[in-house]
């Protein structure tokens, strides 16, 4: 037990990647797989998009960590759509002790403001409450054994992980300037990784490689190139001929049709400079000289078993 | 042929034809595809339908920015060369939104040059003005507001940004509007107004409150913040009124909300919701653009066959490469009918919304070529 999981050693495992690459479904799988062997693991999102909840086929989530699928051995993942407003006043309860004062900011619109305008601030609350859950220990032990953040798009994740930066030109000294370097130590640690959900399609991949150039500038650490949404081998060969289609069809005891024949050949081709575009996106992500984990096309949709192939696939990787 | 949709017919042509519509927003979750439609239906009205247009992009692809000869980050629109407009007299400009110089802009538009200097060199605006959250928005509502009000454009081609949801769009003026009318920036501005608090009634809670900032932030940002705001108050109703004004702009019929949705179920429930709000804040949705549906048809060979024959074909050991394209065959059949009940699903919800499809291309577009090509799928 336990030996599953010696591929992806991190504490806390940060998901990022296009929108429409599938982020949010690798993360759930990531979660599922650490969590596999009676461990147990947050996945947490901040986007508001209740991403999770849909995934997992349940009511929006409320601001709690709860228990969304029980894993193998008696492992548990739990989940965490977490909120700037409620962020903002838990940190100032844990804090300052503010009392009626906090409720006096949230009535004069305080809390709108500080998490609306004060830039970098709102993603420090963010980043500032996952790195509360990924240390937080009880009876000496870790309360969780990972953390997986459904992170930001990868065109802003720069952004919302280097909280320091943006809160440094606004605020030099007090508490939240302590807060964002602790959690500006925590990201640029080995106990954090960023892995970056792709799919074979020039647009994901270049946002993928401009992703992990900021990141490597910023000296967070990069973990996975996850290519997503990767297609069966077909026609590996690479050449297609229509008299060798006829041949087939015929072989397979069906009417060879000009039709038929046409069709196919056009789609083949189709298929094979799709590939071809494929396999040169793909070379260009190998360069990179990351790991990189390639997870199948789930054309009927994700649900918890379609998770627990994926949570699979990545644990082997 | 594109699989069948059930919903009504979306007559792009005669959308981008008449010289009643001005405004086209394309709007929908990230990755659909919408700046790639938007540089299309743009190319499209400037060489099939002669109208002078202007597309403006928020973070465009490189590729795709660079196949309009947009290089960098600029606020001026640039005449896309290379096109075929000899025959309709059209003239096709495309610009990227420069977030941060549409800002000062707009500041410097609204305030005395003094006062600019001073809001431009305060680390909140600086701040602000490139990574507030929703500023991306509302500069781009800024620029449609400018470029519209300038009318020397047939056809104003809209991106939307690509925003956590797509509704940010709508909401980040109204937050913006609501942010500068707020309590809290009044509560701040008061002392710099000569201490005369509007909220005398809350003086009590306002003592509480400064003690609780000045211990949270501390002293310095406060001070930073409260001249912020303060050269910010000049800028007030400059501010709220352009909002206002593009706000009802996007209502009037002389714009045509484009939903861009891929065929799949997360980018659909998200145009569904699009769709919703559109309805409710009476904005004219034109209809749904679906990218990326694959074609196919059966040519006498269903997908349940074509599976079955592979099998039989893999299992002779012979004909692999006919066995793959069977395969390959019956995944672009189901693949298809996929793609067709997604999409049933958002004209069940709004079956009066018209839809047009366009059939997945084996490669990406970067080029006039391609943007022509989408353009013509579209229509």
């Amino acid at each position: 037990m336990g030996d599953e999981h010696r591929n992806w050693p991190e504490r806390l495992h940060v998901v990022t990647g296009k929108g429409g690459t599938g982020k949010s479904t690798v993360a759930a799988a990531l979660a599922l797989g650490l969590a596999a062997g009676g461990r147990r693991t947050l996945l947490v999102e901040v986007e508001g998009r209740q991403g999770i909840a849909q995934l997992f086929g349940l009511q929006p989530l409320p601001y709690s960590e709860r228990r969304v699928a029980a894993t193998t051995g008696g492992g548990e993942v739990r989940a965490l759509a977490v909120d700037p407003e409620e962020a903002l006043l838990e940190y100032l309860d844990m804090f300052y002790k503010l009392g009626a004062a906090g409720r006096a900011l949230r009535k004069v619109g305080a809390i709108d403001f500080a998490t609306t305008i004060a830039p970098g601030l709102r993603d420090v609350l963010l980043t500032g409450k996952v790195k509360e859950a990924t240390t937080r220990s009880k009876d000496g032990g870790r309360v969780y054994d990972a953390v997986v953040l459904d992170a930001p798009p990868t065109g802003r994740v720069g952004r919302f992980l280097n909280v320091t930066e943006e809160t440094a030109r606004l605020v030099k000294v007090g508490p939240i300037k302590t807060q964002s370097e602790g959690v500006a130590s925590l990201l640029r640690s080995p106990m954090t990784a960023v892995h970056v959900v792709t799919l074979l399609e020039e647009m994901p991949v270049q946002e993928t490689l401009d992703a992990i150039a900021e990141l490597t500038a910023l000296k967070i650490p990069v973990g996975r190139v996850v290519v997503n949404g990767a297609r069966p081998p077909l026609l590996a060969g690479g050449k297609v001929t229509k008299a060798e289609i006829k041949r087939g069809l015929t072989a397979a005891g069906l009417t060879a049709a000009p039709a038929t024949v046409n069709q196919l050949a056009a789609e083949a081709q189709a298929h094979l400079t799709r590939r071809e575009l494929e396999e040169s996106l793909r070379l260009e992500l190998a360069e990179l000289g990351r790991p990189m984990v390639e997870l199948p096309l789930l054309p009927d949709g994700v649900d918890r078993a379609a998770l627990d192939d994926l949570a699979a696939l990545l644990m082997r990787a | 042929m594109v699989a069948e949709l059930t919903a009504p017919r979306l007559d792009v042509d005669g959308l981008l034809a008449d010289p009643a519509i001005r405004i086209v927003v394309c709007c929908g979750a990230g990755g659909v595809g919408k700046t790639t439609t938007a540089a299309a239906l743009g190319l499209r009205a400037a060489e099939v339908h002669g109208r002078r247009t202007v597309v403006l992009t928020i973070d465009p692809a490189r590729r795709l920015a660079q196949s309009m000869g947009l290089t960098e980050l600029d606020n001026t629109p640039r005449q896309v060369k290379g096109i075929d407009v000899d025959s309709s007299g059209g003239e096709l400009y495309a610009m990227m939104l420069d977030m941060k110089r549409t800002f000062d802009e707009v500041v410097e538009q609204h305030t005395t040059p003094g006062r600019a200097a001073e809001i431009f060199g305060n680390p909140f605006y600086q701040a602000m003005s490139s990574t507030f959250a929703g500023t991306q928005e509302y500069m781009a509502m800024e620029k449609l507001g400018q470029l519209r009000a300038g009318d020397q454009w047939d056809l104003i081609v809209v991106d939307t940004p690509p925003s956590r949801s797509a509704l940010d769009f709508l909401d980040a003026p109204a937050r913006l509007s609501r942010f500068l009318d707020g309590r809290m920036l009044r509560l701040l501005l008061a002392p710099a107004r000569g201490g005369r608090s509007v909220f005398s009634l809350v003086t009590a809670s306002f003592g509480l409150f400064s003690k609780a900032v000045q211990k949270i932030l501390g002293a310095q940002l406060l001070t930073d913040l409260s001249g912020f705001v303060a050269a910010l108050d000049s800028m007030f109703g400059g501010f709220r009124q352009r909002a206002d004004q593009t706000y009802r702009i996007l209502q009037d019929p002389q714009t045509a909300f484009l939903l861009v949705a891929a065929p799949e179920r997360d980018a659909i429930r998200e145009a569904a919701y699009f769709a919703e709000r559109l309805v409710e804040e009476r904005m004219p949705l034109a209809g749904l653009v679906l990218n990326r549906m694959h074609q196919t048809e059966p040519a006498g060979l269903d997908a349940a066959e074509s599976e079955a024959a592979a099998d039989r074909l893999t299992a002779d050991g012979d004909q692999q490469i006919t066995a793959d394209v069977l395969r390959i065959h019956a995944g672009l059949l189901r693949q298809s009918e996929r793609e067709t009940t997604v999409a049933a699903e958002f004209t069940r919800a709004f079956p009066s919304v018209p839809a047009t499809a366009i059939a997945a291309q084996p490669a990406d577009v970067h080029d006039v070529d391609g943007l022509r090509t989408i353009g013509t799928l579209i229509a």
